[in-house]
């Protein structure tokens, strides 16, 4: 068993010294493919948050990537075609900063997380995962039968949003801004593991009546895990986008919540961890299984069936063994 | 908008109401007597779709295309069952949907390798093809005629196989208490896979027919299998009264949803602007059933209460 310490070192090394091989042996691409996995683990880390803390299985999640997505695509397509959002009752024009289709994209995940979780906390189980999934398939017909942003077929944005002091076409600029915020979200959900907030949700998820017993709101609790984790993993939606320049129904779609619920499961359910491996893993496999055959789901889905039968939560799981509680 | 319209809309949406009944009722059992979610309900479907075109391209006969596609996706539930599904019983919802899941793209991925990603067709037989007048002076095809009077015969036969017969009794007696029907001595693992290749069956039937409309190709199975889910939460999961219920509310407003919303629409602002609004608003009104659904009665219509 390697310590958990140790593992997660490894894997913030790897994130550092992958661009810097990558600069020197002058591969752009290796930095597109890591910035992808980055961006994947951000949203990961935000289901992490409802799914390994509250136990909440949601299967539309994808609602929060796709509207993150959308914020970005938005904003950027009114700034480039300078027109305005909305005239009346007051101007609302495009915008190409970072920061504030960020914060939309921010205020916009909670807002739909809190209405979304109100709704589905009120069934759980099997009911709960299909509720969610309801949602997300809601939010993908709704995009795809909308004209004015694309429809179908999508909204491309000619130029990478800008964020002060970088420039943001530079593939390592643009890295190294996803990966702040991947370090940060880590952060913020190691301390929220451990805050009071954390201890109650995850007794909570372990004991609800107990919860209840002893004065908590566990429901509440729940909720606000919930739009947390649906914020984190809407800002994840704004990079993505702005790393395609280009947003499209299937961010909304039910297999890239089942993807985003993959990174988290490869990786080992609630470990601090688990979905960054998660994710590295499951684009690693993508490029080199991709390039050797084109069949390589079936690969995908033989891996996937080995984790689920062994049970030994994810790969983090295998290699560190239990999570140790005092750790 | 006319009244033959509206009829055909109607039989439309019932046509459609009752092939989701067929892969819903599958799903529910599956769910109420193992407790498993399959995601991997949908490539059934799919493998049912395939095994009759493969079947009819080779024979020419429809009827041995659909006896082949019962027979391929019941072969092929049975083996899934037995070497995977099995070991997931004990697992969390979690660990089901991971697997499954696996499973879809195994499958999926299996299929292109064999058939190559360009859609089959399957044709309807000369016999069931052409229309029919209905009273009224409604045409309408006989083959989707067909559909509605199968799909009803079908969940006729499931309805008295589970009230009526010895397997309907152990399946409801597994539905309530597992462990004491193996205490009274049922082979449970044989039920198991027997409800489980049951269900792939009707799903492999419901491909089929279905495929005769539509062509067949890989990915067929997962919009359907999401409305079926939709079908099941609606009518309670575990309840077969409830799938069909479900199955025809579905059906129906995914029909008519459209044309009823545009009209109304029209109403009040200009027709594009309707035509647009409406078909939006009608491409997530199974949704917004359902959630209002659950909002209303959390453990869907026929559930049991928790």
């Amino acid at each position: 068993m390697i310590n958990e310490k140790y593992f997660n070192s490894v894997i913030v090394l790897l994130l550092l010294l992958v661009p810097a091989w990558a600069t020197a042996s002058d591969e752009p691409f290796t930095i597109t493919l890591i910035t992808r996995a980055v961006v994947f683990s951000l949203a990961a880390v935000g289901l992490n948050i409802a799914l390994g803390l509250g136990g909440l299985v949601s299967l539309g999640h994808a609602v929060f990537f796709g509207l993150g997505g959308y914020a970005m695509g938005i904003l950027a397509f009114h700034a480039q075609t300078y027109s305005a959002l909305f005239e009346w009752p007051f101007l609302i024009e495009g915008t190409k900063s970072m920061p504030l289709i960020w914060l939309v994209a921010l205020i916009f995940c909670s807002i739909a997380a809190s209405l979304i979780g109100f709704l589905s906390l009120r069934t759980s189980g099997v009911y709960f995962i299909m509720i969610t999934l309801a949602f997300g398939q809601m939010f993908y017909f709704f995009s795809i039968s909308w004209p004015k942003y694309g429809g179908e077929d999508g909204l491309s944005i000619y130029v990478r949003n800008g964020f002060p002091g970088l420039n943001t076409l530079i593939p390592l600029h643009y890295y190294g801004l996803c990966l702040v915020m991947l370090f940060l979200a880590l952060w913020f959900s190691a301390r929220l593991k451990k805050s009071p907030f954390g201890l109650a949700l995850n007794a909570a998820r372990q004991s609800p009546e107990r919860v209840e017993t002893v004065g908590l709101n566990g429901k509440r609790l729940k909720l606000i895990a919930f739009v947390i984790s649906g914020a984190i993993t809407g800002l994840a939606g704004a990079l993505f986008a702005d790393l395609n320049r280009f947003v499209s129904p299937t961010m909304f779609s039910w297999q890239t919540s089942g993807e985003i619920m993959i990174f988290v499961i490869i990786g080992g359910v609630g470990r601090l961890f688990g979905p960054v491996t998660g994710a590295l893993v499951f684009v690693s496999l993508e490029h080199f299984l991709g390039g050797i055959n084109d069949y390589w789901h079936v690969y995908l889905g033989l891996f996937l069936l080995g984790i689920v039968l062994l049970g030994k939560g994810g790969l983090v799981g295998i290699l560190c063994g239990k999570e140790k509680i005092n750790a | 908008m006319s009244i033959v319209l509206i009829a055909e809309q109607i039989l439309n949406g019932l046509q459609f109401g009752v092939m989701l009944f067929l892969m819903a009722a599958g799903l529910t059992l599956i769910f109420g007597v193992m407790g498993l979610i399959n995601l991997a309900h949908g490539s059934l479907y799919m493998i049912g779709a395939f095994a009759a075109a493969a079947v009819a391209s080779f024979t020419g006969s429809f009827i041995l295309a659909l006896i082949g596609a019962l027979t391929a996706a019941a072969i092929a539930g049975a083996m899934v069952e037995l070497l995977v599904i099995r070991r997931l019983y004990s697992k969390d919802h979690l660990d089901q949907v991971l697997a499954t899941f696996a499973l879809i793209l195994i499958f999926s991925e299996g299929t292109r390798w064999v058939f190559g990603s360009f859609p089959l067709f399957l044709d309807i037989p000369r016999y069931l093809s052409g229309s029919v007048e209905l009273p009224g002076s409604i045409q309408y095809p006989r083959y989707r005629l067909v559909l509605i009077a199968a799909g009803l015969l079908i969940a006729a036969g499931l309805g008295l196989l589970i009230t009526k017969t010895r397997l309907g009794i152990q399946i409801r007696a597994g539905e309530n208490d597992r462990e004491m029907i193996a205490a009274l001595g049922v082979d449970i693992s044989r039920l198991y896979t027997l409800v489980f290749a049951l269900g792939s069956a009707l799903a492999g039937l419901a491909g089929a027919l279905v495929g005769a409309i539509q062509s067949v190709q890989v990915g067929m199975g997962e919009p359907v299998l999401i409305l079926a889910f939709v079908v099941i939460v609606i009518g309670g999961i575990g309840s077969i009264k409830g799938a069909l219920i479900g199955a025809l509310l579905v059906g129906m407003t995914d029909t008519l949803g459209d044309i009823f919303l545009v009209e109304l629409l029209k109403l009040f602002t200009d027709p594009s602007t309707a035509t647009s609004i409406g078909s939006s608003i009608a491409s997530m009104a199974i949704y917004l059933l359902m959630g209002a659904v659950l909002v209303w009665r959390p453990s869907g219509l026929f559930g049991a209460s928790p």
